[in-house]
């Protein structure tokens, strides 16, 4: 009995070794998305210490809003060249716009007011799963049947949205990249680089930084902290958006609980990087994307899941701040 | 925002947290003797709880007495184990379903496979959840807070999954054919009027069949209050101070030489036995059990449930876990609707009163001083700080 599974093991390994650039291209795609995801949980833990759990929901709000702008467009199928690229900007508009805003109404009306009776993080962090529930339910129930003019009971199932032409963008002996993969690790980091200019540069990143490392001293000098808290939650909303769209490019189908798992390793992410820390959520994102495929590809798909948790749990033991450290905030005690 | 005494949600809190107050303080000032009167009428009202009378009011959609078993019974026998790790020792577990998985699936495979009877399999099943408890404590307790979170949540999903994975035990089929606990004894209660009256005549409370769910119940009624007597015991003594100055200041705690470390994890594996009994209860009256019996959702609902009620005070926390449990079958009406319904009604009740609904009175006291175990948000914009350590002003 023993003895098919050595054979499947020994496979499976050189399954990884003969085909390693299209798991490492897949996990460095994969892992871009969940960089991005991860940019909206550091940037909210940055600042509230909150777990913004219905972030995965904010994920999934902007997936609908880009197959929603694709309907506007009449579902065109197989774009390619610079009209995709045209596309594409305009998708991620889109979903950055519906994601960002549906985050400052979600920090409206589920965290504020916790916030003004300096609640616990703890009736914080279970108004977030409330508000994750409620999200998630008014979408399969209401929004997804009314939207795409299905029956009520078909609201929880995936929604195709293909429209993409995929090519291979290099092809070089066994390195191939197709062209939405391409974009996709290309587009996260450009969100990334922005991002950090924004952060370190403008004056409203500076608010951000200051409110983050020491609030009450930031309130003194000066900042208003609502203020920042929205701008926070529609940046961190924005970029969730932007991962709906290459989100749809590569994966090109949603349903209402899209976000779920999707949220909880982009918060591994973020953890992994260093919480707080936006250039360590790029680089979490990415780790965790590739261990994901290499395990997957050594174990079977099965065990990716197992293999990215399981990749937490050891970083955590030995590295308890994640790769870069916190720098957002002050490290915790 | 709220903050003037005439809006009407601020006099409505006010008005509610001056009742909860007043019932608490009366109970705390209570003599001996009018505490066991309302323990022994609790005693009386939970024996006739599954009588069809109240059935029909309380759930017109469903079979009262199973759903007095599960969820009701067992959300709140889940709620009594995470209130160990979350409301006393202040460690913020999100993947408390793990240990009521080990302890279902002990069940299952020592019932199906080897034949065990329920009681060996309950006592296999708290000790396996328990060493469950400190294998994934061991490694993971030095970490704080939300590392801590995101840790447990991890390893409820390893556990998932690999129950989906393994073959042995079923893969994503589960296992079938889940033994019912032994007749202990074939007495019925008599048929008589008073009984009869109560909708309890001609029920063998010790014969665990297939149909019945009262026999559960009452079943799972003593585990809950075995809990309860062992939990309490355990928050008055020395182990229960250590975990409320974790709670409060790990760092302090440890300077004033509380092993932390040790304590933690026995507020972990005390926490994870009791799911683990839940499991083996579940078990026992599901026949069947699959992974995604399981999920995540289910451990942040009972998070839910102890927050809801009052972390760390165990009245509240099984009134949460009674509401959470309750509400969504109460309102099956509503059929799809009742998981929206639920999780707004989540962010309101958050929103209204964000201690919980009883919370206990030191608990109160730290969430005023801002401590509160978890500590409070980081952008908080409170007014000047007029409570010094130790007193509460409300």
């Amino acid at each position: 009995m023993s003895l098919p599974l050595l054979r499947r093991r020994r496979t499976n390994l050189n399954n990884l070794f003969e085909q390693f650039w299209p798991y490492t291209i897949d996990g460095l795609s994969l892992g871009a998305i969940y960089a991005l995801m991860a940019l909206g949980y550091t940037m909210v833990y940055g600042v509230l210490r909150l777990i913004n759990f219905a972030h995965s929901e904010i994920f999934m709000i902007g997936t609908f809003a880009v197959l929603g702008t694709l309907h506007l467009f009449g579902m065109p199928s197989n774009v390619s060249g610079f009209a995709l690229i045209g596309l594409l900007i305009v998708l991620a508009v889109a979903g950055a716009v519906a994601s960002g805003g549906s985050a400052v109404i979600l920090e409206y009306v589920a965290y504020r007011p916790l916030r003004r009776h300096g609640a616990s993080r703890l009736a914080a962090l279970i108004s977030a799963i409330g508000a994750s529930l409620f999200l998630q339910q008014l979408f399969a129930r209401v929004v997804i049947p009314a939207a795409f003019h299905l029956p009520k009971e078909k609201g929880a199932l995936p929604i195709q949205g293909h429209f993409v032409q995929k090519s291979d963008a290099v092809h070089i002996g066994s390195f191939e990249l197709s062209n939405d993969r391409l974009i996709v690790i290309v587009g996260a980091v450009l969100m990334m680089v922005l991002l950090d200019v924004f952060v370190e540069r403008t004056k409203l990143g500076r608010g951000i930084r200051a409110t983050a490392q020491d609030p009450e001293t930031a309130v003194l000098m000066g900042v208003n902290i609502d203020r920042i808290v929205t701008a926070t939650f529609a940046i961190g909303g924005a970029m969730a958006g932007v991962a709906a769209a290459l989100y749809m490019l590569r994966f090109e189908e949603t349903r209402y609980d899209v976000g779920f798992l999707l949220g909880i390793k982009a918060f591994t992410a973020a953890v992994l990087g260093g919480i707080g820390n936006l250039r360590g959520a790029l680089v979490g994102g990415f780790l965790l994307g590739l261990f994901e495929m290499y395990g997957s590809a050594i174990f079977g798909s099965e065990w990716q899941n197992v293999v990215a948790f399981s990749v937490l749990v050891l970083v955590l033991m030995f590295r308890p701040t994640g790769i870069l450290g916190e720098s957002l905030q002050q490290a915790r005690a | 925002m709220n903050n003037s005494s005439t809006d009407p949600l601020t006099r409505v809190r006010g008005a509610y947290s001056s009742a909860s107050d007043s019932v608490r303080d009366r109970w705390s000032d209570a003599p001996g003797w009018a505490r066991w009167l309302v323990y022994l009428i609790l005693i009386v009202v939970a024996l006739v709880l599954p009588a069809d009378g109240i059935g029909n009011v309380m759930s017109p959609y469903t079979d009262w007495p199973t759903l007095l078993f599960f969820p009701i019974g067992g959300y709140i026998l889940l709620a009594i184990g995470l209130n160990v790790v979350v409301g006393q020792a202040g460690l913020l577990d999100l993947g408390y379903v793990a240990f009521f998985a080990i302890g279902g699936y002990t069940m299952a495979v020592f019932g199906v496979k080897f034949g065990w009877s329920f009681w060996e399999i309950l006592f296999a099943g708290v000790i396996l959840s328990a060493l469950s408890g400190i294998i994934l404590g061991a490694p993971t307790l030095r970490l704080r807070g939300d590392y801590l979170a995101i840790v447990t949540l991890g390893f409820g999903e390893i556990v998932r999954i690999t129950a989906n994975n393994t073959d042995y035990i079923g893969g994503p089929n589960g296992i079938g054919g889940i033994p019912h606990p032994p007749t202990l004894t074939e007495w019925m209660i008599p048929e008589n009027g008073f009984f009869d009256s109560l909708g309890l005549g001609g029920v063998s409370p010790f014969k665990y069949g297939a149909l019945d769910g009262k026999p559960y119940y009452y079943l799972m009624l003593v585990l809950i209050v075995l809990a309860i007597i062992f939990v309490k015991r355990l928050e008055n003594s020395r182990v229960g101070r250590a975990w409320a100055s974790i709670r409060e200041d790990e760092d302090a705690a440890e300077l004033m030489g509380v092993p932390t470390f040790k304590f933690k994890l026995a507020a972990f594996a005390i926490g994870a036995a009791i799911g683990g009994a839940t499991g083996v209860m579940y078990g026992s009256q599901a026949v069947s059990i699959i992974p995604t019996n399981f999920p995540f959702i289910l451990s942040a609902t009972i998070l839910a449930a102890v927050v809801l009620g009052g972390s760390g005070n165990l009245p509240g926390v099984i009134l949460g876990a009674f509401l959470v449990a309750w509400i969504p079958e109460r309102i099956r009406g509503l059929a799809e609707y009742r998981i929206l319904v639920f999780g707004g009604v989540l962010v309101l009740l958050m929103a209204f009163r964000p201690e919980g609904l009883l919370p206990s009175r030191r608990r109160k006291a730290e969430l005023a001083e801002g401590t509160g175990g978890m500590g409070t948000m980081g952008a908080e914009i409170g007014g000047p700080v007029t409570v010094t350590a130790g007193e509460v002003k409300e």
